[in-house]
């Protein structure tokens, strides 16, 4: 508790890489909930004890593949109902992943815990200089209140330069539930 | 005749023909001698391609004469104007033909799927209702389905009885897909169902709580709110019951009941995902699961199975009071994580509800604890977000087999401290 600021609350994690289990850094944080004004994302302070895994070859090759599609990449449910994912479209749902932590982070409150659940719609947009731009729909679960959120992000990246949501919002729960 | 009717059946299968379309079988009762003789004279018509399934042999015996479309009217007129007394016993061979040999498709399909039904998928309710009926069949002396009500949309409420005899043993409730978007959870409860009927005469422990005590496992607890899934939203958790003065549907089943119902761990609006209804046990899937623990009322154990966070609670939920039972009860889960772990090393969290995940009132396990069943627990099975209730069909044998040693921990304590 800190007086007039808000919550400040320690942490020692082990991050664990996605994609090689037994591949793993220790981190310590630090995130403060500010009182009052729901509407500030936490204040998070990190630092990793190691470096993280060099990925450059993985993402060049991504990155070449999605620049030579003819047709913009276009994809639905991800994962599908029965969580299956297409082996090709397992990068576009990791960097979904990343930005929507992003959101996650701009939105959680000490109350809040949230999840990305599915991707429900993916559109790439052709651009002319050398990111990679993506406009999700996605579905977000909200734990405590077990709400699925629908959220859209435009989701720039690049190999060298990572990722950016450039813009984010809240959608409306569709009417037919 | 059946014999030969199948035959034939088999025949036509064969050839994929329509070789009797319109050929009647009539059963034909002679009189007298002399209407015997008669009969015998037809059927050495060979004209008429006729043929006696049974013969006649003596007045009164009936003979059963099978009549070719384009002779029946020649066949009646001669029975008619000698007044020999006859009925129709089969208005159209093909059409019978034709209904055996779906009959027999349709078993050989359900025969097949006996031994291969799939628990490494996600299924429908009909199949899962359908495996139902194939569990009891395949373990008759075991198994039984019974019904405890119907859901909001007059679906039938069906739970599998497991049971060596007795009168009103000790029971141990076990119920999965209570909230439909958890889909590893009827997937596991079909699994675990199976595996039950399998083990009992094989495995000690299996052996010993069945020889003492009965189940009763619900594994398709909101069946409503399963078949949305499939055929509309994947991610609907509630029931499917109409809210009036509200546009939104569905109450949260595991919100309704009558334990601290109304509190903050619960929404008034019917918009909520965690709406507690209009009053507790306004739904029928509730007040089913209500009304037939009430009336056994030898229930020791309720464990309601839901996902995902990998976590096993107890009591209580709606207020952060320690049960009567609670150091018990943390003991007994704190066994059950560990022997799950050991299969694949999922970590679990365990504790009270409302420690361990948040506060939640009008649940099954504090509603259940509430009125006696001392043993009550929630399993939240995997992931911990990665997938959420999107977890992939590759995951239900694992989930399954490492939540089944945890299950077997619960239940045989429960055998273990009768009270």
């Amino acid at each position: 508790d800190i007086d007039d600021v808000g919550h400040k609350y320690y942490l020692e994690l082990v991050l664990e890489d996605v994609l090689d289990k037994d591949s793993t850094v220790n981190c310590t944080a630090e995130v403060l909930y500010h009182l009052g004004n729901k509407n500030i994302a936490p204040d998070v302070q990190f630092t990793l004890e190691g470096e993280l895994k060099n990925t450059e070859e993985a993402d060049n090759i991504f990155y070449s593949r999605i620049k030579s599609l003819e047709k913009e990449l276009v994809a639905e449910n991800i994962p599908d109902s029965h969580g299956n994912v297409p082996p090709e479209m397992e990068p576009v749902r990791l960097l979904a992943w990343v930005a929507s932590g992003y959101v996650i982070w701009q939105n959680s409150t000490e109350n809040t815990k949230f999840q990305l659940a599915q991707i429900k719609r993916v559109k790439q947009v052709k651009r002319s200089d050398e990111y990679l731009e993506f406009d999700y729909t996605i579905l977000l679960h909200e734990m405590v209140s077990q709400e699925i959120i629908p959220w859209q992000m435009t989701v720039l990246w690049h190999p060298q330069h990572g990722v950016q949501v450039t813009q984010d919002s809240r959608q409306p729960k569709h009417a037919s539930q | 005749m059946k014999i030969l009717l199948v035959f034939v059946a088999l025949v036509v299968a064969a050839c994929g023909q329509r070789l009797f379309m319109g050929d009647q079988v009539l059963r034909i009762t002679a009189s007298d001698e002399e209407q015997i003789g008669l009969l015998r004279v037809l059927g050495e018509q060979t004209e008429l391609q006729v043929d006696f399934w049974r013969h006649p042999t003596s007045p009164g015996h009936p003979a059963d004469l099978r009549v070719p479309f384009p002779s029946l009217q020649a066949v009646k007129i001669f029975l008619e104007s000698n007044s020999i007394s006859y009925s129709i016993m089969i208005k159209d061979m093909q059409e019978l033909l034709d209904e055996e040999k779906k009959n027999m498709t349709k078993s050989r399909r359900i025969e097949r799927s006996t031994s291969t039904f799939d628990f490494a998928s996600y299924h429908t309710i009909e199949e899962i209702y359908d495996w139902m009926d194939m569990l009891v069949n395949d373990h008759p002396s075991l198994v039984s389905k019974i019904q405890i009500g119907q859901s909001y949309e007059n679906r039938p409420l069906y739970v599998l009885k497991f049971s060596t005899g007795g009168s009103n043993r000790s029971a141990i409730w076990l119920d999965t897909g209570i909230h439909s978007r958890e889909w590893i959870t009827q997937a596991t409860g079909v699994w675990t169902a199976n595996k039950i009927a399998e083990e009992y005469g094989q495995d000690p422990s299996v052996t010993a709580i069945l020889d003492s005590m009965d189940i009763f496992f619900e594994i398709i607890t909101n069946p409503d709110g399963f078949a949305f899934t499939h055929s509309s939203n994947r991610m609907w958790r509630k029931t499917r019951s109409i809210n009036a003065g509200s546009h939104c549907v569905g109450v949260d089943p595991n919100r309704n009941w009558d334990a601290g119902f109304g509190g903050s761990g619960s929404s008034s609006n019917p918009c909520s995902e965690i709406y507690r209804g209009p009053y507790a046990h306004s739904e029928s899937e509730v007040k089913a699961i209500v009304d037939f623990i009430r009336a056994h009322r030898n229930v020791k154990s309720v464990i309601s199975i839901h996902s995902y966070s990998q976590m096993l609670l107890f009591p209580y939920g709606y207020k952060r009071v320690p049960a009567a039972h609670h150091q018990e009860l943390n003991e007994l889960a704190k066994k059950a994580v560990n022997d799950l772990a050991a299969m694949y090393g999922t970590k679990y969290a365990y504790g009270s509800v409302a420690d361990t995940i948040y506060v939640a009132d009008g649940t099954t396990i504090d509603w259940a604890y509430d009125n006696g069943v001392k043993y009550s627990f929630t399993f939240e099975l995997r992931d911990t977000g990665r997938y959420g209730f999107l977890l992939p069909s590759t995951q239900i044998i694992p989930t399954a087999t490492e939540t089944w040693p945890a299950l077997l921990d619960i239940m045989l304590h429960v055998l273990e401290h009768p009270y």
